[in-house]
């Protein structure tokens, strides 16, 4: 079963305000973007089981022309706070890279 | 200038990242109306606001100044900034406004500054807030009175229009308090008639500087242009270039939501927006909508919270390397039992925790089963407390088990790499954002105070 390493060339995280995380997975091709855009193993349960956020708080938007997977976040924890061990965000999409993308979503 | 295409650059994507003179030239040579750049962020975290300091050091800021106020002197275009001093607080205003005057005293040059302030009075906001016009955004909720008195500085992001009032009031320099990065760059070209759609999309492309273009470390920034129809933009570096694809992929950027930008009175939809190449350097945008809606401003508040003493070791042995989650577990239990035991109840609500960098400092999850143990790992020791003196204490106790706890009580004590003596640093208070909410107002001048400093007149006197 693929991974998000295997269907995307990039991926990052980064701070979007300070309240919030913004994901961006970079597909490698029209065809992986096709199939697993749309996964519901990319859904709000994911960014709950691995982040901790409420899944209310999350969103997630296709961007067919950049074949991209845009994902945000509100974060549970306040930037810079007591237990804050990653500032910018810049390494939490490591959790993402090994999410298996199910069955291929068709039409 | 209305139905003309305004140039502006934007010389890098914060003041004092290092601006570049053949850019600014090149700009120049290209009719450029005026230079533009933001001068901070929230990224950096609280402590930015909170003490009133610049992230970027003076010199760097002073270099940028100088090229950027020559520049304009010369051409006589205007130069604005914004986001003063890496959080817009006063404060930070006043600091680069000090840097401002030193360089022009030195390039010998009288501009007129503009001093846009945004920086707000907790009576003001409690009002605001007591008359319903202060509203919350997810994930926060109501704001209190408690709140707004825990910040050491809260600040209001300006849109445009303190800055479009400077320019019409002939200012050479305006420096902003807290704006929308966005806003710094779409103001001249909002105030000579642009379109509000290109306008404020330009200034959302260009707001990194040359993140937007194919080579990012070609170059620092970029030149937009905006017309009736739209607006290009290009690298201000000739060998860098424009694609659709690195100017759409930058509304991705620190934005959580990619087709939509919520800034002071209205909301930027590029949903619709085509991004075609219009030669092999240069990209046009057009189908850019802005969408007018009632004015509002976010406020940004920094508050300290408690106190934070750290310590760090380095570790190589080959048997705890082999058991690292054992032994943090081990020595983090051994720590807090020490604290109680020594200090007690007067150590107040305080908390330990040991980031093992090399194993799972980052994410703080235990790595999964027969994941292969580092060569070696650094592990910071953070304590947090009530007050300094206390944080202190704690590490202080923790002193002997934290260099020399043993994985198994069998050995002679370890001694493990200790960098620094003393051993334990005070790092002061933890820094946090504590505001995520809009207020409402009807003026966008309402929350804003604009001062000048006009050097032709101090001259003259």
């Amino acid at each position: 079963m693929p991974t998000v390493n295997d269907v995307c060339h990039h991926v990052r995280s980064k701070n979007a305000g300070p309240y919030w995380v913004t994901f961006d997975l970079f597909f490698k091709d029209a065809d992986g973007f096709a199939k697993y855009a749309d996964s519901p193993a990319l859904g709000p349960q994911l960014i709950e089981r691995l982040f901790g956020a409420d899944p209310a708080l999350v969103k997630r938007f296709s961007v067919p022309s950049l074949k991209v997977v845009k994902i945000s976040y509100a974060r549970s924890s306040p930037q810079g706070g007591m237990v804050e061990r990653d500032m910018h965000c810049g390494q939490q999409f490591v959790r993402l890279l090994d999410v298996e993308l199910g069955a291929p979503v068709t039409a | 200038m209305p139905g003309e295409t305004i140039r502006i650059i934007v010389p890098t994507g914060s003041l004092g990242a290092g601006a570049l003179e053949e850019e600014i030239r090149y700009g120049l040579s290209k009719g450029a109306h005026a230079i533009a750049t933001d001068a901070g962020s929230t990224d950096s975290g609280a402590a930015y606001l909170a003490l009133g300091i610049s992230k970027n050091n003076k010199g760097s800021v002073k270099r940028d100044l100088t090229i950027l106020m020559r520049a304009g002197a010369e051409a006589g275009i205007p130069v604005v900034i914004g986001t003063s001093g890496q959080a817009g607080g006063d404060k930070n205003l006043d600091w680069t406004r000090d840097i401002v005057l030193e360089v022009a005293r030195e390039l010998g040059i009288t501009p007129r500054i503009a001093l846009l302030y945004s920086e707000q009075d907790k009576t003001t906001l409690k009002t605001l807030n007591g008359e319903g016009r202060i509203t919350p955004l997810p994930p926060l909720g109501p704001l209190d009175d408690a709140t707004i008195d825990a910040c050491e500085h809260i600040v209001a992001a300006m849109g445009p229009e303190p800055y479009m009032a400077a320019l019409e009031a002939g200012a050479d320099i305006i420096l902003g308090g807290r704006t929308t990065d966005t806003a710094v760059l779409a103001c001249f070209a909002l105030l000579h008639g642009a379109p509000a759609g290109p306008a404020w999309h330009a200034g959302k492309v260009a707001e990194c500087g040359a993140q937007c273009t194919v080579y990012r470390d070609r170059g620092s920034g970029v030149l937009i242009s905006i017309s009736q129809d739209g607006f290009e933009v290009e690298p201000l570096t000739q060998n860098n270039r424009c694609d659709p694809k690195s100017v759409s992929a930058h509304m991705l950027y620190e934005n959580s939501d990619p087709f939509r930008l919520t800034e002071p009175g209205g909301v930027l939809d590029v949903t619709d927006a085509v991004y075609t190449p219009i030669d092999d350097r240069t990209v046009k945008v057009t189908g850019s909508v802005w969408e007018p809606r009632p004015y509002t401003m976010k406020l940004e508040g920094a508050a300290a919270s408690r106190y934070q003493t750290v310590m760090l070791i380095g570790i190589q042995d080959p048997e705890v390397m082999a058991r690292v989650d054992e032994f943090h577990d081990k020595m983090l239990g051994a720590l807090y039992h020490r604290v109680h035991s020594t200090i007690g109840e007067a150590a107040g609500d305080f908390h330990i925790s040991l980031r093992m960098y090399g194993w799972n400092a980052v994410s703080g999850d235990k790595p999964p089963e027969g994941t292969p143990p580092p060569r070696e790992i650094g592990v910071l020791f953070v304590a947090t407390a009530d007050s300094q003196e206390m944080a202190s204490q704690i590490a202080k106790a923790c002193n002997p088990y934290f260099f020399h706890f043993p994985l198994s009580m069998d050995k002679e004590l370890p001694s493990y790499g200790f960098a620094f003596t003393p051993a334990d640093i005070d790092r002061g208070p933890v820094y946090e954002f504590k505001l995520n909410h809009v207020v409402h107002v009807d003026d966008p001048m309402a929350l804003v105070r604009t001062e000048w400093v006009d050097l032709r007149k101090v001259e003259a006197a």
